[in-house]
């Protein structure tokens, strides 16, 4: 499982201080403790706090002064992703995220190519969110293929489906899971795929559980990346446990603690 | 008309570690050689996909007792040395080109002539001192016993780069901080489980011993004696190894020759089955050929001429000469 964590936002209060004030204190706090937690990939969003690209530059440069961890530039503005990737030392790097907008994929995939970086399309075009499978099944083929076309093998292009919170769009919870499973036949082997997947417990008083419970049941349909709070102790547990089930994993009576292992490689 | 042969190539995300074994006076030790085994990147002997920077290796056996349960053709090519350890590894290193000397220390069992810790240490430095080849020292199973000898014959060897063991589930504190205290690897013990196999692993590592310096020992079974059973818990490990599972990506250890020289087929004098004195060695050779196949990187071995078949067969998978 590919743990991305999603706490270097700045839709958190202590990270838009902190791009505010140019406080690198608690992005270097974040940065240790989600490596420490297993966490692959660090998402790094400079979301409202910020439209100036020089932003997300400095919040690259604050991370990698402090961890090796991958990161996961994320943002909508394609100038704000451009000047993350141009701040990046070799180390590798995930953009967050295109969208099946052709106008979007013109842009970031040459990007994606010239920086090497896998590329995270979500499965939504200019029409917006989609609603049903079918719209997300289709957006996801578009982003896979054109992605393809520019030469970026499979396993460097991830889907995601848009997860929305169950609180207020209870159905659309059923179609993600069927989506992940009709995005695991696109191609052999499969794109990777991958939800945000705190957006699900939104606003819900029982958060936690339903998160954890929603990421066992898409890992069960092929979900194989997930952007969460790695620092979470229960939810990676289950992810452990998942793993689990799935038989990817040789079971031991402290598994977990392999589990840990395995994600510092 | 030509048909395509299929690419099958695969790569593999990560490698089995490399550990290295014996240490030379500039490495604090007193080997003339060192042996490093480990660190493929893929399956073994497929050279075509991957890397296998080290060829398996051969450790002969040694007991600290005469070992009067062996039989006759296993026993006969080290009846001159049988009573004085240092000549038989000397001999198995010299005569029979042993790649490294496992001393078990079998007489210290209690049921076996109760050697002291002091006495298994003197015989340990004996050996040493006699071969230039790196060492497996293997205590004598008795949990109790085993605590009592090895910080004792740890420290007579100490800065020699030892491999020592075995740890299991239910011991592994004391070798553990022994092994740790004196700069020897250690070789983890389960019974045919791979879950234990990974467990006993963990517990090391929560000891806070290196994951490098682990050698995984899934348990040996006899040709016709569960063979099939650890092979495919040793390709199971090794593959979860390759794939990036740190707590089993350690290099593999069998124990041919105990396994073999117990059994039925390599021993009794059957008529129709053969002489025993040909049929034996080509027991423990065949036993040992198929664990290469699984992924073993050290065989503790008896027969000379099984032992020479072995290292035949392991520089022909490796590409190398003949002979």
């Amino acid at each position: 499982m590919i743990l991305i964590g999603e706490r270097i936002n700045a839709g958190f209060k202590d990270i838009a201080n902190a791009i505010r004030m140019k406080d690198p204190a608690p992005v270097k706090r974040w940065a240790i403790a989600q490596t420490e937690a297993g966490a692959a990939y660090l998402d790094v969003n400079i979301g409202a706090a910020s439209r100036d690209p020089q932003d997300m530059a400095w919040l690259v440069r604050t991370i990698q002064n402090t961890v090796s961890t991958r990161l996961s530039i994320d943002s909508t503005n394609v100038e704000v992703i451009e000047a993350g990737l141009d701040a990046i030392d070799e180390r590798g790097v995930l953009i967050n995220s295109t969208t099946a907008d052709a106008g979007k994929l013109d842009q970031l995939i040459p990007l994606a190519v010239k920086h090497n970086a896998m590329l995270l399309g979500l499965a939504m075009d200019d029409r917006g969110s989609p609603q049903d499978v079918d719209r997300r099944v289709e957006n996801g083929a578009t982003v896979f293929m054109a992605a393809v076309e520019a030469g970026i093998p499979p396993d460097r292009i991830i889907l995601d489906p848009i997860l929305m919170p169950i609180k207020f769009m209870q159905e659309q919870v059923p179609h993600v899971l069927e989506t992940i499973e009709q995005f695991t036949h696109l191609s052999d082997p499969s794109p990777h795929i991958s939800v945000g997947v705190s957006n699900v417990g939104t606003k819900a008083a029982e958060k936690g559980r339903i998160i954890r419970t929603f990421l066992v049941m898409a890992m069960a349909k092929g979900l194989d990346t997930v952007i969460c709070n790695v620092c979470d102790d229960e939810l990676i547990a289950a992810v452990a446990t998942a793993e689990l089930m799935l038989n990817r994993e040789i079971y031991t009576d402290s598994y977990i603690r392999a589990f840990l292992m395995r994600q510092a490689v | 008309m030509t048909i395509d042969i299929p690419n099958v190539r695969t790569s593999w995300p990560h490698e089995i570690n490399a550990i290295t074994l014996g240490a030379t006076p500039a490495e604090g030790g007193t080997r003339t050689s060192t042996v490093t085994v480990g660190g493929g990147t893929t399956l073994p002997f497929c050279q075509f996909e991957g890397s296998i920077p080290n060829r398996p290796v051969v450790a002969i056996e040694v007991w600290d007792i005469p070992p009067q349960t062996w039989p006759d053709t296993v026993y006969n090519p080290f009846a001159d040395v049988a009573d004085d350890p240092a000549a038989w590894a000397k001999k198995a290193v010299e005569a029979f080109g042993a790649d490294m000397i496992c001393l078990r220390l079998k007489g210290c069992d209690p049921t076996h002539g109760n050697r002291s810790p002091e006495q298994a240490a003197t015989t340990a430095r004996q050996v040493a001192d006699a071969v230039g080849v790196p060492l497996i020292i293997w205590g004598c199973g008795n949990d109790e016993k085993d605590n009592a000898l090895f910080p004792v014959v740890s420290e007579a060897l100490s800065g020699e780069n030892c491999l020592l063991g075995t740890i299991t589930e239910d011991n592994y504190q004391s070798l553990t901080t022994v092994a740790a205290a004196y700069g020897h690897k250690l070789i983890a013990e389960s019974p045919v489980d791979i879950n234990i196999a990974k467990q006993v692993n963990i517990l090391a590592l929560d000891a806070g011993f290196p994951e490098e310096q682990l050698v995984i020992f899934p348990s040996s079974g006899a040709l016709g004696y569960g063979l099939e059973y650890v092979y495919s818990i040793m390709e199971r490990l090794r593959i979860a190894g390759l794939k990036g599972d740190r707590a089993v990506a350690m290099p593999i250890l069998c124990d041919i020759g105990t396994d073999v020289w117990s059994t039925r087929e390599a021993n009794a004098p059957v008529s129709g089955w053969g002489d025993a004195k040909i049929r034996g060695p080509l027991w423990e050779a065949s036993t040992a050929q198929a664990y290469l196949l699984a992924g073993a990187d050290m065989l503790v071995m008896r027969h000379p001429d099984a032992v020479r078949l072995t290292q035949k067969t392991i520089a022909r998978l490796m590409g190398g000469n003949t002979r």
